[in-house]
């Protein structure tokens, strides 16, 4: 069982929190703060896993995480998970995104949470993994945002425009603060289809 | 209206949106909190607005405001508003938020329930999509129950997708809802085959993180598994399934040899390092379960010791985790395989990473031998000293003191060496474990004779320079040394070479800062030593030294008398005052030594850490009754029933006046006190140093070693533990020759024991064992102590709740009816996989009243159908369509034939599954099996007839009206396809079926009523059946399941109830039996109940033929008034014997026996209804003994729930309350405690002969055993 997801930057800003347990939103931000400080301080060429996120389940419990340039990816699991398998979920999870927000980076997680929620949804449910194929994520994802379109309509789009033109004058919206380097090594990843 | 939505989107499109505040956020960095209040207010006011939209951006954002941390749960409301819009776009918002902030505590939650059912039968896949991860989220007990149902129709549904999620969260459901676990169980292992490879994963995911926990239960599915193993392809599912083998093999050591084969092809084969390292995990786990003796064994440890080792080796520092990971699991079962890759191991000490560190000192406590210990111990010290993180430290300091501690400090050759390193360790900056080295100083110092001396020596230099370990604040973890210290020193305070020096040592000002407890040991042990400074000052001829040392103790102790805490004060007052007397008698030039030191005589000796609990409670002694009488009513609301029961014991006497509970309180605490001063094991509280000992956190868990070095030790100079290196030899010597001694002692220590708690105070210390040289083991215990074996497991597992939870209706599947409540309809009610075929027909017509009715109706029906279901289980027999033939069956005989057959031909067994999983491991094939499978296959053909033409029969649709047109027009096509697979099922099912049939034969003599018929022989099976012989005759053969009862809930005031007894006839004989007919005497009470038109001596016409060898079974009602007795009927069984020449007319007489028991239904009942039923005092009680009862109490309570159909309500230890319900609603309740062989049955029922009876049933069936 996956406990909680959690994504952050290098300074520690939630950038989504997803918890299969419930926790009190200080207990929450408690333990992203806790998990930062653990995951934070590690050198980049040492292991993947940790133990001991006090916060969260204690010893059946491991942190596996991945750093994407500007981003900590961090699923804390329980023993019934394989850990290697978890990393590769990991990497499926950022490619999905980096497909569905087109080269994506974080501001796109910054404001698109919701959406990183519902890619996150036909992944992992309830804590339990859902789906581990890219391709049947995406067109998942893919045909419900097809919906949601449909049934913004016409009256979506004013709301359309105003959000376009809101977002011209975005000189933040930098695209290349990207997670270019995806194709970090992982071990096996031809091995998940 | 177009202009209103218009003017709605352009109202809209001014508010903020998501990503409008979360940049608003980011351009007011310095006053977020402020930018983010305003931003909540407008929030607020949108929610206030009609238009969805609004609403759903407004709780778009809540979402994001809840992930910084904000408490959103006020606008719960508004977040079930969304989710209710019929716009996916919204409802998915909704769901997010609720999926975010729900939990079970959130009050709207209850008010989703029938939104939730909604969306989950939408057409729209995506509403049922998205409505199943929101409820993955935040499903609760009460959610899980009402929407089981559902969920389990959507485990069949059309849409992959659907199904993935529908059966993944049917773990959820489990969890919160284990009573939905057997009912849905079936399905859910069909989606182990599901076509889908999405489905089929997520069904393995749920199973083994079902069997992860219980794996016993899922042992049947090994063949499942295994096949599944091998043709899989999904690298997620086969880590998944291997796992899983890994949690199976400990308990099925024959499926490891079968599993060792393809794992190794596996191990070779794979390119995937994940699946190669959980192939290596689950063949450790299979070496490890198969203990010894295989001769391919070392190879397959070569392979996996060899294939880690290039993991550890790689530059992949994930790698290299994970290999020491699962080095470590290898080690505990071969640890010579791991010996030889120690320098591998070390090398991975000086890992930059710190989990690998972690790791590879795990590894090192296994690899410790007497040898190698002080130089590994040394290499480790160098870590400590190199070590930057505390936290690492702090695991480098246990990891040192676990490894030298382990196994009885098996590996310590010389405990000088050790104190040292314990010293050493002081030194260290910031700990957090200066409890484990005070507790580890006391220990050996208190259980190594030899090394007091030394020990003593060491304390004292410690306790001189105090001051450097408690100068910094944030060092205070190491000054729980000082405790140890302080202890050692004045209990030892003999050995002290200059005991002034040391007790000037502990006066110092400066001790007041340490923490009380230390403080209050300092007092205590100043004062020790000061007994013994005054008995060398006295023997000196100075007089005045020892005056001088009372009035140094005089001018510093009133520092401590001032202290704040209790204890510190109190010892400090009561010493000062002690300190002046003896001043005033020293001026009088009176010699005190002497009786000042007699106040610290004796000497401890430690208690084993469970010593206390094991103390047998003493004849007469009932720790269950109260001391003083249960405050009042309103506070039992938070005790537990058992107290309820318990009061009972002294009658109702809480209302009685209240003089006489104090008489006899009076009595008993005399009473008490006269035990306790006869028991030697009653440890009595005494103000004394002892007992600051025994009050000492982790002393008393500490192993103990058997070592007396009898020669003590000098060393000279600083103690480095560096030197004790080069003496390593002379100590292994020393201790061989300890070893000799053991024997001798043991006998002593035993006694030394005993001895120490008859008298712990000091003064009383005449009788203790002189001159024993190591005092006590760790498990001694009191001698008649009961071996309570598992006491250490049960309580606090750390999946508790889960394994609980779970366990309810699995772990003890075998025997323990659970408790339910409605699911059973979840099994039986989907339409669309063909299961419609059994829908009853009897209940169409309830159905299609009025929609809340229905609800109502289904809802009582599934309780009912559920415990029956429950028990059915149990025995083997049946799945959960039966009870749907009940209902058919009381009205329409003809259908109920149809189903009958149907329910014989599919079981769910576990039973029989095992027997399978034994043939599927053995491998070999059993030609009985075979043959009986043949004859099955060909009756199944004949039994498919009727089958088919049932499948027809009713019509699905009513019974699920909201069933979209979808399913109805697929149902058709459906329904074939379905039945051609049940048939096939059905051949399979019989086979295992026939298995197990005779068990019921042999299991049915332990059950009641067991008249005219031969007993076969007694076969010790775990498994219990309520089917008991009927009759027999050398051509038939009657089984009676021991009355089913249904009660028609509606009727069930005025006309009675309904009985319903399953008969199975087996055709004994080479000839074909037909028009078997059943006829009973039907009494006053109880009658048959038969086919419209029949006259009442007309007898009931079995369904059925039975070809030879065949046996089938029959659903008989009875009508029956009283239930308050049991009840015998007398019947007849008539039919013909057909041969291929002739043809006989036989009958069978039997008698029928309704047991009280079988009036009772498993209903369940939470805690709290049942303390409120209990307390309601319109029950009345009874109770019963019974003596000699030799067995587990799980398996007591489980024939109790079993043969008499009660169910757990709670349990504690070895006490349990458990309750059932007769079908006219009276309540049963029962407190059963065991102790020892006795078991104590106390019973309280609103009817008292009912329980009268049920009670002498139970007994009988206890006398049975």
């Amino acid at each position: 069982m996956i406990r909680a997801i959690l994504i952050f930057n290098n300074h520690g800003k939630p950038r989504l929190s997803k918890f299969y347990e419930h926790y009190t939103e200080d207990t929450e931000q408690q333990i992203i703060r806790e998990t930062f400080h653990l995951v934070s301080k590690r050198d980049e060429n040492v292991c993947n896993f940790l133990e001991g996120g006090m916060l969260i389940g204690g010893s059946d419990y491991k942190l596996i995480y991945r750093h994407y340039a500007t981003l900590y990816f961090v699923f804390c699991v329980d023993s019934s998970e394989s850990e290697l398998g978890i990393l590769d979920l990991i990497q499926v999870f950022v490619e999905t995104l980096d497909k569905c927000f087109e080269n994506v980076c974080e501001l796109d997680l910054i404001f698109h949470v919701d959406k990183v929620h519902n890619i996150l949804a036909e992944m992992v449910m309830g804590g339990m993994v859902l789906e581990t194929n890219m391709n049947e994520i995406i067109m998942q994802v893919d045909a419900q945002n097809k919906m949601e379109k449909s049934e913004a309509g016409i009256a979506g789009a004013p709301a359309r425009a105003v959000s376009a033109v809101k977002n011209m004058n975005l000189p933040e919206m930098p695209r290349n603060i990207n997670i270019g380097d995806i194709s970090i090594k992982v071990p096996n990843l031809p091995s998940f289809k | 209206m177009a202009l209103k939505i218009v003017k709605g989107s352009i109202d809209r499109m001014f508010d903020k949106n998501l990503q409008d505040l979360v940049r608003g956020i980011r351009n007011h960095k310095e006053d977020e909190a402020k930018y983010i209040s305003t931003c909540i207010d407008e929030i607020k006011q949108e929610l206030k607005q009609d238009n969805i939209a609004v609403k759903a951006n407004a709780v778009c954002k809540l979402t994001y405001l809840q992930m910084l941390g904000y408490d959103v749960s006020w606008a719960a409301f508004n977040i079930v508003e969304v989710m209710s819009s019929s716009k996916f776009t919204y409802k998915r918002i909704g769901y997010l938020a609720a999926s975010q902030c729900f939990h079970e505590s959130t009050d709207v939650i209850m008010l989703t329930t029938n939104q939730i059912r909604k969306d989950l039968s939408s057409p729209n896949q995506y509403d049922t999509g998205v409505a199943l991860t929101g409820l993955s989220c935040f499903v609760t007990p009460d959610l899980a129950r009402d929407l089981a149902n559902d969920i389990m129709t959507l485990m069949s549904h059309t849409k992959p997708y659907i199904r993935k999620k529908a059966v993944l969260i049917m773990y959820k459901v489990f969890l919160k809802y284990p009573e939905s676990l057997r009912p849905a169980f079936p399905r859910l292992k069909e989606k182990l085959e599901d076509p889908d490879p999405g489905v089929q994963s997520a069904a393995v995911n749920v199973i083994c993180e079902l069997a992860r926990r219980n794996p016993k239960n899922y042992l049947s599915l090994a063949p499942l598994f295994f096949k599944l193993m091998t043709s899989s392809t999904n690298n997620w599912v086969l880590i998944k399934i291997i796992k899983l083998f890994g949690a199976l093999t400990p308990l099925e050591p024959r499926l490891g040899k079968k599993l060792i084969e393809p794992l190794t092809n596996l191990i070779h084969s794979t390119s995937a390092m994940s699946l190669l390292y959980e192939c290596v995990n689950t063949v450790i786990a299979v070496l490890i379960s198969l203990s010894s003796g295989m001769p391919n064994h070392s190879a397959s440890i070569q392979l996996c010791v060899q294939k880690l080792r290039i993991l550890i080796e790689d530059s992949d520092q994930n790698l290299k985790y994970l290999g020491l990971l699962a080095m470590s699991k290898i080690l505990k079962t071969h640890p010579k395989s791991v010996q030889s890759h120690k320098d591998l191991i070390l090398q991975c000490l000086d890992d930059k990473d710190e989990s690998i560190r972690l790791r590879a000192l795990d590894l090192l406590y296994g690899m410790v031998s007497k040898k190698n210990l002080m130089e590994i111990v040394k290499k480790l010290m160098l870590h400590v000293d190199k070590a930057e993180g505390t936290t690492y430290r702090d695991e480098l300091l246990t990891k040192i003191i676990d490894i030298c501690s382990q196994s009885n400090y098996q590996y310590i050759t010389n405990f000088e060496w050790y104190i040292s390193i314990l010293v050493e360790l002081t030194r260290l900056e910031g700990t957090r474990h200066g409890h484990l080295i005070a507790s580890q100083m006391l220990d050996v110092a208190i259980r190594v004779k030899a090394i007091r001396i030394f020990a003593v020596a060491q304390m004292a230099t410690l306790l001189d320079n105090a001051h450097l370990l408690t100068g910094n604040m944030q060092r205070n973890g190491i000054c729980e040394v000082l405790y140890a210290a302080a202890w050692i020193c004045g209990e030892f305070s003999e050995h002290l070479e200059n005991p002034m020096q040391t007790l000037e040592a502990m006066l110092r000002p400066k001790v007041a800062t340490l923490p009380g407890h230390i403080q209050a040991v300092y007092v205590q042990n100043a004062a020790k030593l000061f007994s013994t400074v005054l008995k060398s000052q006295e023997g000196s001829t100075e007089g005045t030294a020892a005056q001088e040392t009372s009035q140094l103790m005089i001018d510093r102790l009133p520092l401590f008398v001032q202290s704040a805490n209790l204890e510190v004060q109190e010892r400090a007052s009561c010493i000062l005052q002690l300190v002046k007397y003896i001043q005033k008698l020293q001026q009088k030039e009176v010699e005190v030594a002497e009786e000042v030191s007699a106040l610290f005589a004796g000497e401890l000796n430690p208690v084993a850490p469970k010593a206390q609990k094991k103390v047998p409670v003493p004849e007469g002694l009932d720790l269950d009754a109260w001391i003083n009488e249960p405050p009042s009513e309103s506070e039992s609301e938070d005790e537990q029933p058992k107290a309820i029961f318990a009061k009972e014991e002294p009658k109702h006497s809480r209302s009685r006046h209240t003089e006489v509970d104090e008489k006899e309180l009076a009595r008993r605490r005399e009473a008490r006190k006269q035990e306790q001063a006869n028991n030697p094991f009653y440890i009595k509280a005494s103000p004394s140093s002892q007992k600051v000992y025994q009050e000492s956190p982790g002393v008393e868990h500490i192993p103990v070693v058997q070592i007396d070095l009898t020669v003590p030790l000098k060393v000279p100079g600083l103690p480095m533990s560096d030197q004790y290196l080069k003496l390593e030899e002379e100590r292994r010597q020393k201790e061989r020759a300890d070893k000799k001694k053991k024997e001798k002692k043991k006998r002593k220590e035993k006694r030394s024991g005993r001895g120490r708690r008859h008298d712990s105070g000091p003064e009383s210390e005449e009788d203790i064992t002189p001159a024993h040289m190591v005092d006590i083991v760790t498990e001694e215990m009191p001698e008649n102590a009961l071996p309570s074996d598992d006491d250490d497991k049960d309580p606090n597992d750390p999946h508790k709740a889960l394994d609980i939870d779970l366990d309810k209706p699995l772990a003890d599947s075998e025997k323990l009816p659970v408790r339910s409540h409605r699911a059973a309809k979840v099994a039986k009610s989907p339409v669309e996989d063909g299961d419609a075929e059994n829908t009853p027909p009897s209940q169409e017509p309830k159905k299609k009243s009025s929609k809340e009715k229905r609800e109502k109706k289904k809802d009582k029906d599934r309780d009912r159908k559920k415990s029956k279901e429950e028990k059915k289980k149990k025995k083997h027999k049946h799945e959960e369509k039966e009870e749907d033939l009940l209902g058919g069956e009381a009205d329409e005989p003809v259908v109920q034939s149809e189903d009958t057959t149907e329910v014989v031909a599919l079981p769910t067994s576990t039973n029989a599954e095992v027997s399978d999983l034994d043939f599927w491991l053995s491998n070999a094939p059993v030609p009985s099996n075979t043959q009986e499978a043949a004859t099955v296959a060909a009756t199944a053909e004949a039994d498919s007839v009727p089958e088919a033409t049932s499948g027809t029969a009713p019509d699905s649709d009513h019974d699920e009206p909201k069933n979209s047109e979808l399913e109805e027009t697929k149902s058709s096509k459906h329904k074939k396809k379905k039945q051609k697979k049940e048939k096939e099922e059905k051949e399979k099912k019989k086979k295992k079926k026939h298995h197990h049939h005779h068990r019921h034969h042999s299991d049915g003599g332990a059950d009641e009523s067991v008249q005219n018929g031969t007993v076969e022989d007694e076969e010790p099976l775990p498994p219990m059946s309520n089917y008991c012989l009927l009759a027999e005759n050398s051509y038939i053969k009657m089984m009676m399941e021991d009355a089913d009862e249904v009660c028609d809930i509606q009727g069930n005031l005025q006309d009675g109830s309904q009985v319903v007894v399953s008969v199975i006839f087996e055709n004994k004989c080479d000839s074909l039996l037909k028009s078997m007919e059943f006829n009973v005497l039907d009494s006053l009470n109880s009658k048959l109940q038969r086919p419209e038109g029949s006259g009442p001596h007309d007898g009931f016409t079995v369904p059925f033929q039975l070809p030879p060898g065949v046996s089938n079974e029959a659903r008989l009602v009875f009508t029956v008034q009283s239930i308050v007795m049991p009840q015998k009927m007398k019947g007849t069984l008539t039919f013909i014997v057909k041969n291929e020449d002739s043809s006989i007319h036989e009958k069978l007489d039997f008698k029928l026996h309704f047991t009280c028991t079988s009036y009772l239904i498993t209903t369940p009942c939470y805690s709290d209804a049942f303390a409120k039923l209990l307390e309601s005092g319109d029950l009345k009680c009874s109770s019963v003994r019974l003596e000699e009862v030799n067995m587990p109490f799980h398996h007591l309570l489980a024939r109790i729930c079993f043969h008499h159909h009660f169910s757990v309500v709670e349990r504690i230890d070895s006490c349990a309350s458990m309750y059932s319900r007769s079908i006219q609603g009276h309540h049963v309740c029962l407190l059963v405690k065991t102790s020892g062989q006795t078991v104590s049955i106390d019973a309280k029922c609103d009817e008292p002969t009912l329980l009268g009876n049920v009670l002498d049933e139970i007994k009988q069936t206890f006398s049975q055993c």
